[in-house]
């Protein structure tokens, strides 16, 4: 295993090492220290490598990545695996605002708290909250699954597409085209495997779903003859 | 962008220690903003009947002991006065309004960056390292300080429209956001008395407050009312004589993170400002909720 102090090198020394096993991997193991909040630590993975960051992260920690495991043994700032690609990213703290933004694929595992847009324009991702989420959370979602353990905020599924959202706790309120949905036995299954890949122990059966109305303007084929 | 900083200290132990608590703070903030930078710090308290200001000069060589000497002949009063800068902090036996308004027609070009009981507002143009420098922040006292590092969006970038805003006693204001009702409501507020220096929006915020707060309500009525009236975006922090207030508009967009420990309440725009305080490892560090007052206030 190999250990970077953050506050004895740069973030851009970090990252580099972490890119420069993408052709061949001579070290799988990687922990990162005194991270204290800084930027953009460890994005644009394209390993099979499994990274520790031990304390707080800054914005877009875990960006862009692609097949490495990336933990964070704190909180972690805006936009945490945002775009990620495939792997996994597990949050010990809690996120802010646009965790898992646009992703197209992978895990990500929230054991606390998320804070707004959670999911905003996620493509592929799945998205499991231990915690609640906040408001205008899987906003334009178009694909993917968002499970949340606790409560949503304001305007979940806002102009959604076809991401699959489960929710234990209360809604605080819909957006616009976003319903709940019959919790049919593939769902339970879905929602099974989704907890159990995100080793969290919750009853499936204790969840609602909610998915796209298919009532806006892009869901009529009214429309089609505008392209 | 901005960047904003607030400590709110529980522990009076600590209280000797407050200018070196927050100074790396400040310092952590210039990447958000390199503008200008300013800081309201709370301690050091005048008793009753008496005010502090906190003033400066257009000449940068005026002569503060002389002022000193008239109010004395002039208002039969006792005054205390020292330097620091560019900056002049008069401590003078009488109510804030016979000094303000002696001052307004004394000397037209004296500037009031604030009065009160505990406030001290320093601030001035250029990196926040340098600021700190030349206040000597590290050395300073309080029971409370919050701070602001400018990035420059609705007005340009001079001492004037440099955080933190007080437009009255002991209230002040930092912004991370921008408000665009700030014209009417500037209006609005002048009509009922509120006087402004700048044009501002930040200073609308916090004269805004200040109306409320004269008017009787307390600081949590008064942000409750901001919340409605208030149209922009913003993360606030508040300083009062006792307490300390952090509140952010419904959609939430400016960021901002909280501490605390049994030793203080902290605030910044990033948590990187966090860093240097001491416990921060296992404070308890959150994210303030969208549309959400959090106030801590000192028992009198």
């Amino acid at each position: 295993m190999k250990t970077i102090d953050l506050q004895e090198h740069t973030v851009r020394d970090l990252n580099q090492a972490l890119h420069d096993q993408a052709g061949e991997c001579t070290i799988r193991e990687w922990e990162v220290l005194e991270p204290k909040g800084q930027h953009n630590i460890a994005c644009g993975l394209d390993q099979s490598l499994a990274v520790d960051i031990k304390g707080h992260a800054g914005y877009f920690c875990a960006g862009m990545n692609k097949k490495a495991h990336v933990t964070i043994f704190g909180n972690a700032g805006q936009g945490v695996a945002e775009n990620m690609m495939s792997g996994t990213v597990r949050v010990k703290g809690d996120a802010s605002q646009a965790a898992g933004a646009t992703a197209h694929g992978g895990l990500l595992v929230i054991e606390g708290n998320a804070g707004a847009r959670c999911g905003i324009s996620m493509k592929g991702v799945d998205i499991i909250v231990k915690g609640n989420v906040g408001h205008m959370s899987c906003f334009m979602g178009q694909a993917g699954s968002l499970v949340v353990c606790g409560d949503a905020g304001d305007a979940l599924g806002d102009s959604l597409y076809e991401t699959h959202i489960y929710v234990k706790g209360s809604v605080k309120s819909l957006g616009a085209d976003c319903i709940e949905k019959e919790m049919r036995e593939e769902h339970i299954e879905e929602l099974t495997e989704l907890l159990n890949r995100a080793g969290v122990e919750e009853d499936p059966t204790a969840f609602k779903r909610y998915g796209s109305a298919r009532q806006l303007y892009n869901f009529k084929v009214d429309n089609a003859s505008a392209y | 962008m901005c960047g904003i900083v607030g400590l709110y200290l529980k522990n009076k132990a600590l209280e000797s220690q407050l200018g070196a608590l927050f100074t790396p703070m400040l310092i952590a903030m210039t990447d958000r903003g390199p503008d200008s930078a300013g800081f309201a710090i709370y301690g050091d308290e005048v008793p009753d009947g008496s005010t502090k200001l906190t003033l400066r000069h257009i000449d940068e060589n005026y002569d503060w002991g002389s002022l000193a000497g008239s109010i004395k002949d002039d208002l039969d009063v006792t005054v205390d006065w020292f330097k620091n800068s560019k900056v002049a902090v008069f401590k003078v036996g009488c109510e804030a309004e016979v000094i303000q308004n002696y001052l307004t027609e004394k000397e037209a070009d004296i500037l009031i960056l604030s009065a009160g009981q505990s406030i001290e507002i320093l601030k001035e143009v250029g990196l926040p390292e340098n600021i700190a420098d030349t206040f000597n922040l590290v050395s300073m006292k309080g029971s409370h300080i919050i701070g602001h590092t400018r990035m420059a969006t609705e007005s340009a970038v001079t001492m004037e429209g440099s955080h933190p805003f007080s437009t009255g006693q002991d209230l002040c204001l930092v912004h991370n956001g921008s408000l665009s009702n700030h014209n009417r409501l500037r209006e609005e507020l002048k009509r009922e008395g509120v006087t402004f220096q700048t044009e501002n929006d930040s200073e609308v915020a916090a004269g805004y407050l200040t109306n409320r707060l004269r008017k009787g309500d307390t600081l949590n009525e008064a942000l409750q009312g901001a919340l409605k009236d208030l149209d922009g975006f913003f993360t606030f922090t508040i300083g009062t004589r006792d307490g300390f207030a952090v509140v952010r508009d419904p959609i939430a967009c400016k960021p901002a993170v909280m501490a605390e420990t049994d030793d203080y309440v902290a605030m910044a725009s990033e948590y990187q400002a966090l860093t240097t305080l001491p416990g921060i490892e296992n404070a308890k560090v959150w994210e303030p909720e969208p549309e959400t007052i959090y106030v801590w206030e000192r028992d009198q």
